[in-house]
């Protein structure tokens, strides 16, 4: 292992503990009355998707999210601070509170685009990889849905248009197996959903959503091929909605010992157990990285917290360009 | 009658329609199943009582839902189908719009569609405008479509259930925020009348138009008035389509006055419609411009001042009632 490699994957794992660690203040956030307006979806579990995903990208590559947005956000460099503003409405957040939770973007970082509309992404995507295609550049764009988004029709015209015109489109399939209340059975015909890609004649593969590495390495090598005009690729990562939708839901219909069987391939903790396993990370080492975690999510809330909410009429701004 | 929430009272008119009529179904996205443990969620106890062939969770995909209900419909079931929140409506509305509305027109009367749709909407629930956008001027364009908009838990049930057995495609907007309100609603099958106004308040000297939550707004602010000695009458429109045009009428040539209030964006909203209306037919009545106190043109804005500031209140609605008196 090249001491890049082993640097690329401490800053892996630094970023799975930062998303960890935003998404559970979140969670505490929201169980307090009053701190957090609207829903809180938190994408706790799944967070080896997002970091993988996003490491395997180059900083032109175009990210298009969904409304479990914040890892993907996180894992793309985005300001702690500016999310947490944003999320409670604050003038200084990442999109002036005009955004909240459920659709921040952050231009700056080629996240695009952000929709709550559960299966706009692929299209937009499409777009966005139109847009690549060109101007002749060797990038792409990557877009985040899940398995409930894969059954919007949405989401088969733009596998279809993309596979067509070979747009350099990554599909990111985020199978959390569950889609609001109905489980994967119950919304899903087929158990995996990269088989979905023969249709469109690109390439489907499915990986173990909660294995950083794993991810990392399918996310580069597809990456690879959609930046050299091989057209789109479907990457199928299966992972597991660890806190159930959102904040308010209790997951009075998941069985509980589903919950216990993916707590115990919790991707945080089993990234961390394999980097000191291989001798990457001292004990000193992992308590630095969560209290820094810790610590920046601290000072997010702070920053958030003490910031102003915008005018009212302020709310008449940004509508056209 | 009972006493319960409006979301209750929309339980019961499914529950009434289920257990009346076997050609009723009920489909959604979580309408079974939900992750809601809330017996004000309006779909709550039905999978229980009616089982997995009459209470239906489909997968997310708004426009096989609206095409379920249409094809559905035109075999003679009589579809309740759940569209989770007004935006995503756009993804069903080539169902809805150019067959729901028009395959009956396009076969010379020979198919009919008795489906129902409930929308979920709200402006004031914090989700941003991609969950909170009122849509119904949309709809109510469309002709071929009914659109209730109850503002009452017995409305909620009488139109809903009006709505599941009307020969016509009906679309039942239920804003959220109200379903935990209380009221009394009738027990059984008690159909409220698609199309018929209500006034909910007498007055003498300004009429204010409104429907939904809108109403409770306009309300507030009758009272208010009432102590500063005006008196207002508010129209409850129960429904937009068909519009009880001779109930509005009727109350301006009353009153002299109109205002019109509610929380959808100004521009081409009902509102307009209702200006419109009197200013065709009852412009020798009116003793003062029409005023519209409706949302800006502008999206509904998450953060919570601005929420607050785009969604016309009762001081509003007041300010616009004394600048005609
Ligand atoms: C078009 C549309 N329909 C319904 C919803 C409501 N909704 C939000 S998330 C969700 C479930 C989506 O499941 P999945 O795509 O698997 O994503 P996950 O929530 O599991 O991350 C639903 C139905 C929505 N936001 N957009
Ligand atoms: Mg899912």
């Amino acid at each position: 292992m090249s001491a890049k490699n082993a640097a690329r994957r401490l800053e892996m794992y630094s970023k799975l503990v930062l998303c960890r660690a935003f998404e559970d203040k979140i969670s505490e956030l929201a169980a307090e009355r009053g701190r957090l307006p609207g829903m809180q979806i938190l994408a706790t579990g799944q967070e080896a998707v997002a970091v993988g995903v996003v490491q395997a990208l180059s900083p032109e590559d175009v990210v298009v999210s969904n409304h479990r947005s914040h890892a993907h956000l996180l894992a793309r460099g985005a300001e702690p601070g500016l999310l947490m503003a944003e999320i409670m409405g604050k003038a200084a957040g990442i999109n002036k509170g005009k955004s909240g939770t459920l659709h921040m973007a952050a231009p700056e970082l080629n996240v695009l685009m952000t929709s709550t509309v559960v299966g706009a992404g692929p299209p937009l995507a499409a777009g966005a990889a139109f847009a690549l295609q060109y101007a002749g550049k060797e990038a792409l764009a990557a877009v985040f849905f899940g398995d409930g988004a894969a059954a919007e029709g949405s989401v088969h015209e733009a596998m279809n248009l993309a596979a067509l015109w070979r747009l350099p489109v990554l599909f990111i399939c985020e199978n959390n197996r569950w889609a609001g209340a109905q489980g994967l059975a119950e919304h899903c015909p087929v158990e995996s959903l990269s088989q979905r890609a023969a249709a469109y004649a690109m390439i489907g593969e499915t990986v173990d959503g909660n294995d950083a590495d794993r991810v990392f390495a399918r996310a580069r090598t597809l990456a690879e091929a959609c930046r050299l005009g091989r057209g789109p690729a479907l990457l199928e990562a299966r992972t597991y909605r660890m806190r159930g939708h959102g904040e308010y839901d209790r997951q009075h219909y998941v069985p509980k010992d589903e919950i216990e069987r993916w707590r115990a391939l919790d991707p945080v903790e089993a990234y961390g157990r394999r980097l000191t396993e291989e001798g990457l990370l001292s004990a000193d080492q992992d308590r630095a990285v969560r209290g820094q975690a810790r610590a920046r999510v601290l000072e997010a809330v702070a920053f958030a917290e003490q910031a102003p909410y915008p005018a009212p009429n302020q709310a008449l701004e940004d509508l056209w360009a | 009658m009972t006493k319960g929430t409006f979301g209750q009272a929309i339980n019961s008119a499914l529950d009434t329609a289920l257990a009346l009529d076997k050609r009723v179904f009920v489909a959604g996205e979580g309408v079974g199943v939900s992750i809601h443990a809330d017996p004000n969620m309006p779909t709550s106890g039905l999978l229980a009582k009616y089982g997995p062939e009459r209470v239906k969770d489909t997968p997310v995909s708004e426009a096989a839902i609206m095409g379920l209900a249409v094809g559905a419909a035109a075999m003679g079931l009589l579809p309740v189908v759940e569209i989770m929140f007004f935006p995503f409506i756009t993804l069903a509305s080539d169902m809805l719009v150019n067959h729901a509305a028009k395959l009956r027109y396009l076969s010379g009367g020979k198919t009919s569609f008795p489906l129902t749709v409930r929308v979920k909407a709200g402006v004031n629930f914090s989700a941003g405008c991609q969950h909170s956008h009122n849509l119904e001027a949309w709809l109510a364009h469309c002709p071929g479509l009914k659109v209730a908009f109850p503002s009452n838990p017995a409305d909620a049930k009488g139109l809903l259930l009006s709505a599941i057995f009307d020969p016509n495609p009906v679309v039942v907007v239920e804003e959220m925020p109200l379903y935990w309100t209380t009221g009394q609603y009738p027990k059984g099958d008690q159909r409220a009348p698609l199309g018929r106004a209500e006034v909910v308040r007498a007055g003498r000297e300004c009429t204010v138009v409104a429907y939904g939550s809108a109403v409770h707004t306009a309300l507030a602010a009758a009272e208010g008035l009432a102590q500063k000695g005006l008196s207002v009458e508010v129209l409850d429109l129960r429904c937009l389509a068909p519009l009880d045009r001779e109930a509005v009428l009727g109350s301006v040539r009353k009153t002299g006055r109109l205002v019109v209030v509610h929380d959808a964006n100004k521009t081409c909203g009902l509102g307009a419609e209702i200006a419109a209306l009197a200013a065709e037919q009852a412009f020798e009545s009116l003793k003062a411009p029409v005023r519209r106190v409706a949302a800006p043109d502008i999206p509904v804005p998450f953060s919570p001042p601005q929420e607050r500031f785009n969604r016309p209140d009762a001081r509003a609605v007041a300010e616009a009632v004394e600048s005609l008196v």
